[in-house]
């Protein structure tokens, strides 16, 4: 069953249209990857499933609702998880500040930030510390702890390996596939890194110009 | 300095600037310090009101007298026809909070950007202005309260002591009233950014997208803190009615400029900080005005030469200025005294 089905998606950022035609869907526990060249509307990809941006025409169906015109707070609280690239923590607020922040935002129990501190023991000896102050692969752990403290069912990833070092990046895979085992985590991820992808997703699409141009095995697509 | 030692320090200098306003002030205070000491209190009020809602929410609000005139007019417009001035403060700072509402509905909920929402409060405030200003009419007259246009309404009641309607308070009794109005006010912002919803409002002033990514409805908490930060200013509206009488300079353009540049030479992001810019601004521009032999220069131009010396040289404002300076001079003090400085290991010997 599919928790993601998009069909004829178009958006982009005022007149200049970026996504074209574009249709894909995600399997209830699937990892799905999308490469591509830089410019070609990944990242935008990801930001009208989120509601980011709204999309110009098509449907965008989570869980059987048609999600393509609701403010991305409502997506949110639909269990649809977004970590963009660059991370965005709050640089003001700690870590247990940041990950209980989602959690409020989803009404989940507060205890879900200590199973997810937990799960990422990175950052155990930094719970305390603000966001602003931490290393790049520490905020991108922690950007991922704070989506995951908001359950979501969906998780969109928009380069995540960006200017980490590889034994975080293992780290990121290991806790993704162990979430995907245990609680039938759905991925869609968006890389440039191809070792990542190869290790993490089941199936890649290739984007070119705004179009999901062709649809492949990870090991093909490496 | 630690972040509790620092606010319990916070809380001890609040505490203190109270005591010395509430009771060391009026022993040897004459009729004009009282009078004074009102006013300043009540545009306190308004500088604390957009304190919170520009500095902690992200909201700049050019218009924000709006309120505070809006409550003024409409406490002295009950006051003078029901009679009961407890009630009538009640249903002014009521209205202005629901202006706010009103008002930031359709600005949060219309996505109206940062820029345009100043535009737009501050349009809404001179509008007021304007309208107040040509009821000088009869036919402007509201049960028995005429609004008296660019006059203001001198009739404007002083508030009564509970349960005696006859029994108007002293002016030194309006001067206590509104020192702690507003240090209740203030106690009320530190208590609400302490709460769920306040580090909310704070965390989407940081990054508004990505709260909203998250789960935040922005819109609520941006509408939620507006909306307290107008009935802040209305309390404040309704301590100036008391002060003097309400009039529509309430409103207008030099009002709402005056207000920021409090916040902005006090320090944005405190609350402390704009209160203080109040006072020291305020008390500045009286004691030019009273110099001997005045007329060599103009308050409002020494006002500008500050407001201009603060953005250039004291960019974060005099209160986190001045507790920078402490911060440092604690840290050499400490330094001296031989303790290691704050975050170093302690040697093994020194641990218990």
């Amino acid at each position: 069953m599919s928790i993601l089905a998009v069909s004829n998606l178009a958006a982009g950022y005022g007149a200049i249209g970026v996504l074209r035609d574009v249709g894909f869907d995600i399997a209830q526990g699937e990892i799905l990857g999308i490469l591509g060249h830089n410019g070609m509307g990944k990242s935008t990809l990801l930001k009208a499933l989120s509601g980011a941006i709204l999309p110009s025409a098509g449907a965008i169906l989570f869980a059987g609702a048609d999600i393509a015109q609701e403010p991305p707070h409502r997506r949110a609280r639909r269990g649809l998880g977004y970590v963009p690239q660059g991370r965005q923590i709050f640089p003001g607020l700690t870590v247990r500040e940041n990950m209980a922040f989602a959690a409020r935002a989803s009404g989940a129990p507060l205890v879900i930030v200590d199973e997810m501190i937990a799960r990422f023991p990175r950052l155990q000896p930094i719970v305390d510390r603000a966001g602003g102050v931490l290393s790049g692969g520490e905020q991108q752990i922690l950007a991922l702890a704070r989506c995951l403290c908001a359950k979501p069912s969906l998780i969109l990833l928009d380069e995540p390996t960006e200017g980490i070092q590889p034994s975080i990046r293992d780290e990121i895979v290991e806790t993704l596939l162990t979430l995907r085992r245990e609680l039938g985590l759905s991925i869609l991820l968006v890389e440039q890194n191809l070792k990542f992808m190869t290790d993490l997703a089941d199936r890649v699409l290739h984007m070119e110009k705004g179009r999901l141009a062709f649809a492949a095995p990870p090991e093909a697509a490496a | 300095m630690t972040v509790s030692l620092r606010s319990a320090l916070g809380f001890a200098a609040i505490a203190a600037a109270a005591f010395y306003a509430l009771v060391v002030v009026p022993q040897g205070g004459d009729l004009t310090t009282m009078i004074n000491g009102s006013i300043y209190a009540s545009y306190a009020i308004l500088a604390l009101s957009l304190a919170l809602i520009w500095g902690y929410g992200g909201v700049l609000s050019f218009g924000q007298a709006a309120f505070f005139g809006l409550a003024g007019y409409v406490y002295a417009v009950a006051g003078l026809n029901l009679g009961d001035t407890a009630l009538a403060a009640l249903i002014a700072v009521a209205s202005a909070a629901a202006f706010a509402a009103l008002l930031g509905y359709f600005m949060f909920w219309g996505r109206v950007s940062d820029v345009y929402l100043g535009v737009i409060t501050l349009t809404v405030s001179l509008i007021l202005y304007r309208f107040i200003n040509q009821t000088a009419g009869e036919e402007w007259t509201i049960g028995a309260a005429p609004l008296g246009g660019f006059n203001g309404i001198p009739s404007t009641p002083i508030m009564t002591a509970l349960g005696k309607p006859d029994e108007t308070l002293m002016p030194e009794q309006i001067y206590a009233l509104s020192v702690g109005a507003l240090v209740v006010c203030y106690l009320i912002c530190r208590l609400v950014i302490a709460t769920r919803f306040g580090r909310a409002v704070v965390a989407i002033r940081e990054n508004p997208v990505r709260a909203e990514l998250l789960g935040y409805d922005t819109r609520f908490y941006k509408l939620g803190i507006f909306t307290l930060g107008g009935a802040i200013a209305g309390v404040g509206g309704v301590a100036f009615a008391n002060s003097v009488f309400v009039s529509p300079t309430m409103f207008n353009l030099q009002t709402n400029g005056q207000v920021i540049i409090w916040v902005i030479v006090g320090g944005l992001g405190t609350l402390a900080g704009p209160v203080i810019g109040c006072f020291a601004m305020l008390s500045l521009s009286t004691w030019l005005g009273s110099l001997d032999g005045g007329g060599w220069t103009d308050p409002n131009l020494v006002m500008g030469v500050v407001l201009t010396f603060c953005v250039v040289a004291l960019r974060k404002g005099l209160l986190p200025t001045a507790l920078g300076l402490g911060e440092r001079l604690f840290a050499v003090a400490r330094e001296r005294m031989g303790a290691p400085k704050l975050g170093e290991p302690r040697a093994a010997e020194d641990r218990p």
